[in-house]
């Protein structure tokens, strides 16, 4: 993204520690995710790059430091309100419902926008129908978009492993999430499938608007895709900035890219 | 002949009332994950219950007045046995259910009392002639109540919003979190439905073998039932009560008197036995694909 967007922030994690009995997971690390941006967060395995997913995402709580989303204190919010905020994610190996079939997958993904539950749609169920439908309209958008119609009423747990991401990714779009945090979403992918996720990604941001922080490993792909950059080794942030910036960092060359790259 | 049909229909209608014990099973096993030990328990309970308040209330007082109580009771359940389980092996909540099963015996029989009480709904039990065959009008209304609301039930697990959430969480609690189905709730509402299927369940049970401590022992008869029909299916709950219901009053009929009868207790697990063979996840049970 060439245009500057003045660097307004949609989340805000400060001085965050995370510790798993005497591993420290993440170490005071503070960032930024500007709105509209795609983040990448980058780093050699171990480096608490999951660990900082998980507690935007409210699945673990640290013991020091603080998230705001959009001026919202998360820190020490449940789970599923922050799903609430608009915060959707996937993961890293992939978390279907196995059992149920794509379009449930990605109806369950929609579950926070409808408004009718289990009591009015005993009491009325026209309006519960009616909204079912609008729903359901908008995961068939999803669906259309992703490419996935041919395997909608498919059982998610009997997809080929790269469609299962996609449809994960179709299941955290639903929710036409502010903020979505993708771990990982092309790993195990071959060339072709990690062109059309890239291109997913790349429209997201586009067409929706969404703001994307994303784990990759691919360099290539997160060099082509992302506007900034954030470098993560051993539980500190080592690096931040611009693709360019970071290739072209000597901590992060020495740290992450191997001394090959030094020359 | 017309005997031998007139004892699959009886068989028929009997086992439409075990499907919904077996109903109580595997609506907490999709959603949870967990074999639900008390679910027998919870029966007795319930018809227990509803026994007391009759003694106060009018029948559709009591029967909603047990309804509250089993709603109560679930999120109860959700409270104190399943919240401080959460993220902890299938095993140990199935453990914890046991200690329940005992719990709710020992608080049923405490309040109410542990003579058998007799439970009269108003639905004769005189068996009236259609098409030249003995039907059993008591085992006809039972079958009714017991379809209806296995059809009720099917639709809400598999058409509506929250049925939808109820087996996500089933399938995969961290994702049914992060797209914001909040897990207590989801539980409580599903044991609040078994709680439901348990009260009908008593009430049908109740009045036609007496409430006291072996009507707790009625869920014996859902443990073929599962095995056959699969523990997270329930139109396998359904069929499979009706093979056994049918099954083994034929079984009783014809069989027994060659060993000197009372095949019927035992027929449905040699019957399950034999299902377990050829299909180890039942006849509608989901199989686990698992990649490796």
């Amino acid at each position: 993204m060439s245009e500057e967007n003045g660097g307004q922030p949609i989340l805000r994690v400060e001085d965050i520690h995370i510790t798993f009995g005497i591993l420290k997971a993440l170490n005071g690390v503070s960032l930024e995710i500007h709105k509209g941006e795609i983040l990448a967060i980058i780093g050699p395995n171990g480096a608490g790059k999951t660990s900082l997913v998980n507690v935007i995402n409210g699945v673990y709580h640290p013991s020091q430091g603080h998230i705001f989303f959009e001026d919202k204190d998360l820190t020490i919010m449940p789970h599923h309100h922050i799903a609430a905020l608009g915060i959707a994610r996937t993961f890293q190996n992939v978390a279907l419902f196995k059992g149920m079939t794509v379009l449930d997958n990605i109806m369950v993904g929609r579950n926070l926008k409808m408004r009718s539950n289990f009591f009015s749609q005993g009491i009325y169920w026209g309006f519960a129908q009616k909204e079912e439908i609008r729903h359901r309209e908008a995961v068939e958008r999803v669906i259309d978009w992703l490419e996935i119609e041919h395997i909608r009423k498919t059982p998610a747990g009997m997809l080929p492993y790269g469609l299962q991401k996609r449809v994960e990714l179709g299941r955290a779009l639903a929710a036409e999430p502010k903020l979505l945090l993708l771990d990982e979403p092309m790993a195990g992918m071959n060339l072709e499938e990690k062109e059309d996720i890239a291109r997913f990604i790349l429209d997201a941001n586009e067409e929706l608007g969404t703001t994307i922080a994303l784990i990759e490993h691919d360099m290539g792909v997160v060099m082509d895709i992302s506007d900034r950059v954030v470098v993560l080794d051993f539980g500190d942030k080592i690096g931040q900035g611009t693709p360019e910036e970071i290739r072209n960092n000597e901590k992060v060359i020495k740290a992450y890219l191997g001394t090959t790259a030094q020359k | 002949m017309i005997f031998a049909i007139e004892v699959a229909i009886g068989g028929l209608l009997v086992g439409v009332m075990y499907s919904l014990v077996a109903l109580g099973f595997v609506l907490i096993y999709k959603s949870s994950g967990v074999f639900n030990f008390a679910q027998g328990d919870m029966t007795l309970f319930a018809a227990l219950a509803l026994v007391g308040f009759l003694t106060l209330l009018p029948l559709w007082l009591a029967i909603l007045a047990g309804l509250v109580i089993m709603i109560a009771l679930a999120i109860a359940i959700e409270a104190v046995v399943l919240r401080p389980l959460v993220a902890r092996p299938p095993l140990a909540l199935f453990m914890a259910t046991i200690g329940l099963g005992f719990l709710l015996q020992g608080i049923g029989q405490g309040i109410w009392g542990t003579d058998p009480k007799g439970l009269d709904i108003g639905i004769s039990d005189i068996p009236f002639k259609a098409w030249g065959l003995l039907i059993s009008q008591f085992d006809l209304v039972g079958g009714a109540l017991a379809g209806g609301l296995v059809f009720a039930l099917v639709w809400f697990f598999q058409k509506s919003r929250t049925g939808r959430a109820l087996r996500a969480v089933s399938d995969d609690h961290e994702a049914a979190l992060s797209v914001g189905i909040p897990l207590r709730r989801a539980w409580a509402i599903s044991w609040a439905i078994a709680g439901l299927v348990a009260l009908v369940a008593g009430i049908m049970w109740g009045s036609r073998l007496g409430v006291q401590f072996s009507l707790s022992l009625i869920a014996l008869k859902a443990l073929p039932i599962l095995i056959l029909g699969g523990i997270d299916s329930i139109p396998g709950a359904i069929i499979a009560g009706l093979i056994v219901g049918a099954s083994e009053n034929l079984a009783e009929v014809f069989l027994g008197p060659y060993v000197g009868g009372g095949i019927q207790t035992f027929f449905p697990y040699l019957l399950a036995l034999v299902v377990l063979w050829f299909k180890p996840y039942g006849m509608f049970g989901r199989e686990i694909i698992e990649r490796v």
